[in-house]
């Protein structure tokens, strides 16, 4: 496939690897925030073509994995009730709430149905004026104009019985956190390329130097993970703390303006709570007041959902940057992909699923 | 999640009132929505995701990585220390 194929040219990716291996003279840190990065990362083994002095930890960037338990129960205690369709993206399906996960709630006699695209949704909803079409609008800033035209599509033909269910998150403040936090180690990130594909990098660029920290915005195929490390390398050798853009091919410094203006006139900026984070200010998205009739939070009776998280999971502090999946004693036993104990292990954009699903259960050996 | 495929726009059409394409993911197509794109025109590439075109790919962006790989081979060549007389 064109503009994929190339990126993986392993020739080449040996280069670029040597290169970073000439460039750098002691230890860094590097995060790579997305959740797409961290999988491919791992499936490639792109950590493993690294020196030494080069670690990489996992960012936040899945909104999957960081999605509140509370709303997922929050989502299947709206998909169990009658007259609902209810309508996710494969990658939810699979993950657990309290009481089993949407695979479940299906088999309990729900309407459940995954959707390539949120217009699927609003397709269903024109199809069925009897039911309520119920969509579970997750995702970054990558997603929100497909999720906004969704809602703005559904007004304009006057559907009625379509709703979202928004868990929205954003990446700035996620990054902020993270170097706010006084335990950080994170010494450049490799920045979200999609979510910029969108967003522009505009925003990132007061971080860079705020924080001495550099911002790589990177893509997703391996030769684009090798030069986005490379180039953060280059900046940290340098002592430089600057915003650079490696995804040019897909991101330009303004990003998609007619996107944002979508995303502006559907959506609010809110505080969010982040699974594995706890509440992150003015880190998300909800609907304005405009498109009040559209929100299933305010339409659907559904009571106080309070959903504990248990004790022995790490995640956080693998989304922080802190801890590595299999610094966990219940990684790979008590808490599998099949058996999920926390955020970074719902998704396969996750840390710890990813580790788990390329073999990396027996990576760290029992110390002598 | 934030996954988006690079596809060849191959036929504009407009339904429901929307810009929307039939996008070739090498060999597989798809409808996508593509009003987020700028003069969309047949035979260019863009990234989608969930059925909704975010960006143009920029072919001369993309052509750079090559570039910048052929650069750093002449700079190995230049870096061969030169033989001692």
């Amino acid at each position: 496939m064109k503009y994929v194929d190339e990126y993986r040219d392993q020739n080449m990716a040996g280069k670029l690897a040597a290169e970073i291996k000439r460039t750098v003279t002691r230890p860094w840190t590097i995060m790579e925030v997305c959740g797409g990065q961290t999988h491919s990362i791992v499936k490639y083994g792109i950590d493993g073509l690294l020196p030494k002095e080069v670690e990489l930890v996992h960012g936040p960037g899945c909104p999957v994995c960081v999605t509140p338990l509370e709303m997922i129960d929050r989502a299947h205690a709206i998909a169990r009730q009658p007259g609902v369709i209810f309508c996710s993206f494969g990658d939810m399906l699979r993950v657990p709430g309290s009481n089993g996960d949407l695979f479940q709630v299906k088999a309990g006699g729900a309407d459940v149905r995954i959707v390539y695209s949120p217009l699927d949704c609003v397709r269903i909803a024109a199809a069925n004026p009897a039911k309520r079409v119920v969509f579970f609008a997750i995702g970054f800033e990558t997603t929100a104009p497909a999720n906004a035209m969704a809602v703005w599509q559904a007004r304009a033909r006057d559907i009625r019985n379509f709703y979202v269910l928004v868990s929205h998150v954003l990446v700035p403040p996620a990054i902020t956190g993270i170097l706010d936090s006084p335990d950080n180690r994170v010494q450049a990130f490799l920045g979200p390329g999609h979510v910029c594909a969108v967003m522009g990098y505009r925003e990132y660029e007061p971080l860079a130097p705020r924080y001495r920290t550099p911002i790589v915005i990177t893509g997703f195929e391996p030769l684009d993970l090798l030069e986005g490390i490379l180039m953060a390398v280059r900046q940290l050798e340098q002592g430089r703390a600057e915003v650079e853009n490696q995804y040019g091919r897909a991101v330009s410094p303004d990003g998609n303006v007619d996107a944002q203006r979508m995303i502006g006139r559907v959506f609010d900026v809110c505080d969010r709570a982040w699974r594995g984070l706890g509440v992150i200010p003015n880190s998300g998205y909800r609907l304005n007041d405009e498109f009040r009739d559209y929100d299933a939070e305010r339409n659907f009776e559904l009571g106080t959902i309070h959903a504990p998280e248990p004790a022995i999971c790490i995640s956080g502090r693998v989304l922080k940057g802190l801890k590595k999946p299999h610094d966990c004693p219940a990684f790979g036993r008590e808490c599998t992909p099949q058996s999920p104990l926390g955020a970074t292990m719902v998704s396969a954009e996750g840390a710890c699923a990813a580790y788990y699903n390329y073999g990396r259960r027996l990576v760290s050996l029992p110390s002598q | 999640m934030c996954l988006a495929i690079p596809g060849k726009i191959v036929e504009l059409e407009e339904l429901a009132c929307m810009r929307m394409g039939r996008i070739d993911y090498g060999g597989i197509t798809r409808n996508a929505c593509l009003e987020y794109i700028a003069d969309p025109k047949v035979g260019e590439y863009v990234m989608v995701h969930v059925g909704f075109a975010i960006s143009k790919v920029d072919a001369e962006e993309a052509a750079r990585t090559y570039q910048f790989l052929a650069e750093m081979d002449q700079l190995e060549e230049i870096a061969v220390p030169e033989p001692e007389p």
